[in-house]
This record gives C-alpha cells, structure tokens and sequence, in this order.
C-alpha cells in the first residue's frame, strides 16, 4: 500500500494515446494540469476546475474522465487518451473532426478537445445516435460561441459517414 | 482552483482503507469516483490531510442480490449500475433516477456511494435510497454496522458516519409489484436538481419522496389519495419543506414543483402499480 506524501513530487507513468509516458507530481496535482505542464499535451483545455464545463474531458481506460476531477497519481499505470489521439496521422483529421470543420462546430474552439472526446467515444459504442442521445451527452459540455446546432449537425454527419464506412468494409468482407 | 497538499494513499485492501481511517480519523476522506470529492478538493471547501483511494480494492466493485435487497458496492460507478441489465427489473425507480444523476462524462466514474456519502440534498441516488427505504452499510476498523437511508442522512452534506468509517455498500429492497415514478426539473439535464420527485405506488398506498427542496430529502407516506384531497396533502408537504430562495429559483417556485411533478409521479407511480 503506498503512501505518496503530499509534499514530494512522486513518479507516474500511464500510456498517452498508446505511448508511454512518464513525468512526477505531488499528489495533489489534477491530471488535467499533469498532461498539460508535466507532458506539455496542452491539446487538453481547462476551464471550471469543478466537472461542470467539460472542456478538459478525456478517456481513462475506455471511460470518459474529467481530468479536472481526477488526479494524475490516480490514473498511474492507466491507459489515458486526449484529444491529441483522435487524428489518424499528422495532417490528417478524423472523420468526426472533419466534419466539425465542415460544419463549424467551433468557433474559439476552446470546449472541443473535450467535445470530440465525448462524440467521439459516444459514436464508437452508439453508431445510430439520435439527436436527442447527442443533446443529452453534450449536456456534459459548455460551449459559448456555437449554441450547439453546429456541433449536432456535424455529429450526425459523421455518425452517418462512419456508419456507411463500416457497411462499406462489411460488404467487401462477404 | 487547485486542491490543498494531501498525502495519497492507494489502498489495495479494504483492511488498509480501514486502517488509515482508524489513524487519521476526520483527517482522513475515501475517495472513489472523485466526482464530488475532488470538485470540493479544488474548491478548497474539503481540505483532508490524506485521501484513501479505493478503487483498486476489486472486492468493492460488486453488484449483488442478497436476501432479498439489491448490494451495491463502494467500488460500483454510476455507469456500471445504469448499464446492469437487470436494473429495470429489480430497482425500476432507479433506473429511471439514475440517468438523471450528473451527466453521461461523470456518471462514468463517479459511484452510487460516494453520491449518498456527500449527501448533497439535491442528489438523486440519497434521493432513491430514503424513497426505497435502503440501508447504508458502514464499515470499520472496529465494527460494521447497518443504518435506515433515511437516518443516515442527517442534513445538508451531513451524515452518521464516524470519522473512522467507510461505506463499504448500500442495499435497495426488491419489492415486486410496485409501481414508480421520478422527475426532476434543473437548469441543463444533469445539473443540480431544483426539485427532485420521486414515487412509489403500493397496495399500502403511496409514498413521496422529494430532493432539492429540504437540507436532505424528505417522504410522506399517504393513503390512496385523489383529487382535492391528494391537492391538499401535496400542497402542507410543500410548505412543511421549508423551501429557500437561491440563485437557481424562488422559494414559491420550489412549492409549485412539489405541487406539480409530486402529483405527476404520483400518477404515473400508480398506472405503473400491479
């Protein structure tokens, strides 16, 4: 049963979006700020440090996490995914980002990092989404510049592209 | 903001748990899910000098029928009890309540004990324990002990626990036949409750539970009420409440709700009854 004591900084590791990553914090210190200035993953944004906005959302082992409500002693040893792992490779976006830049669902883009991560592993486990299911998750989030029209509509697309994609790879497996 | 200097301790026994509470006392605080505690770290108003993490103990993620009563341990997110495929049969209030408990990114990880150990007087999950007479099973390094949901809670983020004791599980009865009704009005799905209602119809009559009115939630129990008469006990149960006005809505809106979705649930409570 390790102590970590609150005034020393203490080794933690976990893999960031598949790679291993490693950097020390007192036990105090939020995951959210952990990725940010101990990783320099600064695609992570923080904003009510109390869970309400939503902006510093990211996965801890498949499930959607506030990094503001979790400390990074906690996550040692976890798989943990942000934003910065959505894109396929460099210079590429994924379906779902694509389509937020097709449909402007940002504008200051400060909520997003934490809404793709939302849509994101919402659509993977909800291929068929409704828009009601999509207002419902993005309850968990605080945007201030689109109202939330943009975001829904780009959601659908690429709820929709992802769907036809899979039938697509399904059809030529047959 | 960010929280004040804790020592962290990652229990992997709940021997070990228990053992750092009997040290330290009220020094000392369990953290689950996190999703209340740490937003209290950070805000400063939680300032404990060692935090307990529990979520490796694996024996504390367990859902269990026992003699009768659904076991819900300390370990179980929100997530996990919502997605248990035999919720709706088992505990059908909550399974209607439970969606309405945060939002789909904190239900993840915040646990059904940790809602009912912070106690916040607008929660669903205290809300759903006192509605179905629950039971919250405390635990020591001492002694374990069993208390009514409904005398743990004892006001706003209040309860009986000892400084050295945990939950290690709350327990909801199965009652078969009943019917149930829930409903709650907020600012955005998954904020605070402003008023929380939820019902139970048996063959003894109806029993009405509200949250976000009172310092904790509070029930009447009724005979099968109807018309001005159902009107007339709604209406003392509303004002018996003692509703304030805050930032979110007047003392008169509170009553208005009580009124309003106490008498909604109610119905749908008895359409639903066998």
């Amino acid at each position: 049963m390790p102590r970590l004591t609150a005034t020393q900084r203490h080794s933690v590791r976990f893999r960031l979006n598949g790679h291993p990553v490693e950097g020390s914090a007192e036990p105090r210190m939020q995951l959210a700020d952990f990725l940010r200035h101990e990783l320099g993953a600064t695609g992570t944004h923080v904003g009510c440090e109390h869970g309400v906005c939503g902006a510093c959302t990211v996965l801890v082992d498949g499930m959607l996490t506030r990094s503001c409500l979790t400390l990074a002693v906690q996550v040692d040893g976890c798989d943990v995914r942000t934003v910065e792992g959505l894109a396929p490779e460099r210079g590429r976006l994924s379906v779902l980002q694509a389509a937020f830049r097709r449909h402007h669902g940002l504008q200051c883009g400060f909520c997003t990092p934490g809404v793709l991560m939302s849509l994101d592993r919402y659509l993977s486990t909800n291929p068929n989404p409704t828009e009601d299911q999509l207002r419902e998750l993005l309850s968990g989030h605080l945007c201030r510049c689109t109202g939330y029209t943009p975001i829904i509509r780009a959601a659908m697309e690429a709820a929709a592209t992802l769907a036809s994609s899979t039938r697509q790879e399904d059809s030529t497996h047959v | 903001m960010k929280p004040a200097a804790f020592d962290y301790v990652r229990a992997d026994t709940l021997d070990e748990a228990l053992a750092v509470l009997a040290a330290e006392g009220g020094d000392a605080r369990i953290i689950a899910g996190g999703q209340s505690l740490m937003a209290m770290l950070n805000m400063r108003l939680a300032r404990p000098k060692v935090l307990v993490d529990i979520m490796r103990i694996g024996d504390l993620d367990r859902i269990a029928e026992e003699r009768g009563r659904i076991v819900v341990g300390a370990g179980v997110r929100q997530a996990k009890l919502l997605a248990w495929s035999e919720l709706a049969a088992k505990l059908p209030l909550v399974a209607l309540a439970l969606p309405w408990t945060g939002h789909e990114q904190t239900r993840s990880r915040g646990t059904i004990c940790g809602s009912v150990a912070h106690a916040d007087p607008s929660a669903e999950t205290p809300l759903c324990l006192i509605a179905l007479e629950g039971e919250v099973h405390l635990r020591s390094a001492r002694r374990r002990r069993v208390v009514a949901a409904g005398d743990f809670i004892t006001g706003m983020m209040n309860t009986a626990r000892q400084d050295d004791e945990m939950i290690e599980a709350v327990s909801f009865p199965i009652r078969a036949g009943n019917g149930y009704g829930f409903r709650e009005v907020a600012r955005r799905h998954g904020d605070f409750a402003i008023t929380a209602c939820a019902a139970i119809a048996s063959a003894n009559g109806i029993r009405l539970a509200v949250a976000g009115v009172a310092d904790k939630p509070e029930v009447r129990n009724w005979p099968d009420l109807d018309g001005s008469a159902l009107d007339d006990a709604l209406n003392a149960f509303a004002y018996e409440l003692d509703a304030r006005d805050d930032i979110h809505a007047t003392a008169r809106y509170r009553r208005d709700l009580v009124r309003q979705i106490g008498r909604e649930v109610i119905m749908e409570a008895r359409r639903c009854r066998a």
